[in-house]
């Protein structure tokens, strides 16, 4: 029987090697003249352990990690073919504790199948949601949805459902569903991986909303910097029309939907949804005020879904298993399952999908292990570069959109950037402001200025000139650019700047200037 | 990529990629992207040919342009090194590794070697922020980036 080895195409897998690795063990499988298929699958999400090369045994899969080109030798040598033992063997994939403790909904298939392979997408649960929502009337699976407490999963957390109800109400014969895969922050990967790893729930996901709200065309807008999301994801539309999940008859149903790829330009204000849909039109990507709302008129003015990558990606599951599977995962508000990206200076790093309301200590401590270094942390940053960083004082606050909100976070799309007690705070609050400044796309002074001078703000307390003073005019700057700023960037720069001032203020109070002689 | 374009050529070249792309909707970033792709740059003898053919102005065209980092004006280097800026990397020592190559090059961020070989650019995120700090080295991901790596790049891109 032929023996299936798993070497991740996931760009962080690729990043570490893994093409290198693939390619030696090419080699290797040829020159001993072994039955063996390679398998380019997706990530686990361990990321520590990449390139992580799985071997299918009649147990289940091992997993073998961190491995290098120059250690398949040795691994053959060692019977990697049978499982044998070596001493990158990690044991049985699903036993390693990082991915025993998750709760895998979204990213089931994730760095399990062959993301370009349909029949696996099939074989593994893929396309049920599909079938029993081409059964149903709109208005059954935009109740579903609703039901199932699911929330915008790129920061806002608005209900997906309610969203889906405003399309599906809103007249007009041609709407659109907009997939924001522009996952700019910092700390986060895990549309990438959906992406790169299993894309076709991402493209069920979409079917359902179309076939949901009456959109009949779909875009997938992602950035520049993920050349490989976009050659997967290009691959996995084609390889969906010629089997007729897109299409005038989605899987014979007489609904039609299809889809297809944009790419960016390296505009972070893009990722905003209004910015994102002035780019898709062709047009600067600048900020739109709202109302009137993308769900009236969106794209081209026409009524329009715009969803982030795992929101979509997790109506499949929903549509398959039922509302009321996915709702009793989480607490409070925050139904089902969320993959937290643990990022940064941390030891065990990458995606652990969970249900909400884990504590953020147990997240970095027990599940991160801590920082690379070794060294204590510090501050973690949540939510991307507009998310507050929170001091280990903050640790019990659990991962829920509310109980973030209520200790002046936010979850965002999930990233944790972990940072060590070497990191210097008013460094980081002033990287807060210039991002801002260089990001802006420059449409509402508060955020287009605002940034500007809190950058010069930042360095005038850097360097000892009136601190007191420019403290205070930047905590008043802050709340200008809070509260005057049109969308989330100029609006939410302020979360990392004032909680650094709050959390760290000894930062913000470097050594006086020794008076030059005069 | 530095050898000179004659206007002519040009011009057939961006009508093709426009010929191509115009039926899409919302077709000016596509274009703008196969422009690039094409010539390595945007040389700005393509935009009133692009303006033309899609029936808006110039201005028009010129601001989606220059709204968005990734298209250039001038052709790069031969090959083109991007570092990652952002959180996740600053805080693996990606400010560190910034210094080390802006002085292994002799070059600030935005500039190319005078021998033309390297364009060092910076990026905000490559989603590679759980193996820190990373690099894009011609399109090619490179994570866990250290001085060695660093300089084995930069010695790569001078060959």
């Amino acid at each position: 029987m032929t023996t299936k080895i798993y070497i991740p195409r996931d760009a962080a897998a690729l990043a570490l090697g893994a093409d290198k690795v693939a390619k030696a063990m090419e080699e290797a499988i040829a020159a001993r003249g072994l039955d063996v298929t390679i398998v380019r699958n997706g990530s686990r999400g361990l990321h520590w352990l990449e390139p992580l090369v799985e071997v299918e045994t009649s147990e289940g899969r091992v997993a073998y990690g961190p491995v290098k080109a120059r250690d398949v030798a040795s691994l053959f040598d060692a019977g990697l073919v049978a499982g044998g033992d070596h001493a990158l063997c990690l044991g049985k994939t699903e036993d390693i504790p990082f991915l025993k403790q998750q709760t895998r909904l979204t990213f089931a298939r994730c760095g399990v199948i062959d993301p370009l392979s349909l029949d696996d997408y099939r074989s593994h649960g893929g396309l049920r949601g599909l079938q029993n929502a081409i059964a149903m009337d709109p208005m059954a699976i935009v109740a579903q949805v609703t039901e199932s407490g699911l929330r915008g999963r790129g920061g806002a957390g608005f209900p997906t459902g309610i969203k889906w109800k405003t399309v599906l109400e809103a007249a007009g014969t041609r709407k659109y569903i907009v997939c924001n895969a522009d996952e700019g922050d910092s700390g986060t990967f895990a549309d990438r991986m959906i992406m790169e790893g299993d894309p076709f729930v991402l493209i069920e996901g979409m079917a359902i909303s179309g076939i949901a709200t009456g959109a009949t065309k779909g875009f997938i807008y992602t950035r520049s910097e993920y050349p490989h999301a976009i050659a997967t994801m290009a691959e996995a539309i084609n390889i969906a029309r010629a089997a007729g999940v897109l299409g005038q008859s989605v899987l014979g149903s007489g609904r039609a939907f299809d889809m297809e790829v944009r790419t960016g330009a390296g505009a972070y204000v893009c990722g905003e949804e209004t910015a994102l849909l002035n780019s898709l039109e062709g047009k600067r990507g600048i900020v739109r005020a709202k109302p009137p709302l993308p769900a009236h008129k969106g794209l081209f003015d026409c009524p329009t879904v715009i969803n982030n990558v795992i929101s979509l990606a997790s109506v499949p599951i929903i549509m398959d298993k039922g509302a009321d599977f996915y709702r009793d995962f989480g607490m409070g508000r925050s139904r089902g399952t969320i993959p937290i990206q643990i990022a940064g200076n941390v030891k065990h790093s990458g995606l652990f999908e969970t249900a909400f309301g884990l504590a953020l200590g147990e997240i970095i401590d027990h599940i991160g292990g801590g920082t690379a270094s070794g060294r204590p942390v510090k501050a973690v940053q949540v939510g991307g570069p507009l998310g507050a960083y929170f001091p280990r004082a903050l640790f019990d606050t659990p991962f829920d959109y509310e109980a973030f909100a209520a200790r002046d976070g936010l979850i965002g799309h999930a990233g944790i950037v972990v940072f060590d007690d070497t990191a210097d705070m008013l460094k980081q609050a002033r990287f807060a402001m210039e991002f801002c400044a260089i990001e802006s796309c420059g449409k509402c002074t508060p955020c287009r200025i605002g940034s500007t001078r809190g950058v010069e703000v930042a360095d005038k307390i850097a360097a000892g000139i009136e601190p007191e003073k420019n403290r205070e005019l930047l905590s008043d700057l802050c709340n200008t650019m809070k509260f005057g700023s049109l969308c989330a960037l100029g609006g939410f720069t302020p979360y990392p700047v004032v909680s650094a001032m709050t959390h760290f203020p000894d930062d913000f109070k470097p050594a006086p200037l020794v008076e030059a002689a005069e | 990529m530095n050898i000179h374009q004659p206007r002519a050529d040009v011009t057939a070249r961006t009508l093709a990629i426009v010929e191509e792309l115009k039926g899409l909707e919302g077709p000016l970033l596509p274009i703008l992207h196969g422009i690039q792709h094409e010539f390595g740059y945007v040389p700005q003898d393509c935009l009133p040919v692009i303006a033309r053919e899609l029936n808006l102005s110039r201005a028009e065209v010129y601001g989606v342009f220059s709204f968005y980092h990734d298209f250039r004006e001038h052709p790069a280097g031969r090959h083109v090194l991007k570092l990652c800026r952002a959180e996740a990397c600053q805080s693996m020592g990606g400010d560190q590794l910034a210094e080390r190559a802006k002085r292994l090059l002799g070059i600030d961020f935005h500039e190319t070697t005078p021998d033309g070989a390297v364009t060092l650019e910076p990026v905000y995120c490559l989603g590679l922020c759980s193996c820190a700090p990373s690099a894009m080295f011609d399109g090619e991901v490179h994570a866990r980036v250290d001085a060695g790596d660093l300089e084995a790049l930069v010695a790569e891109a001078r060959r």
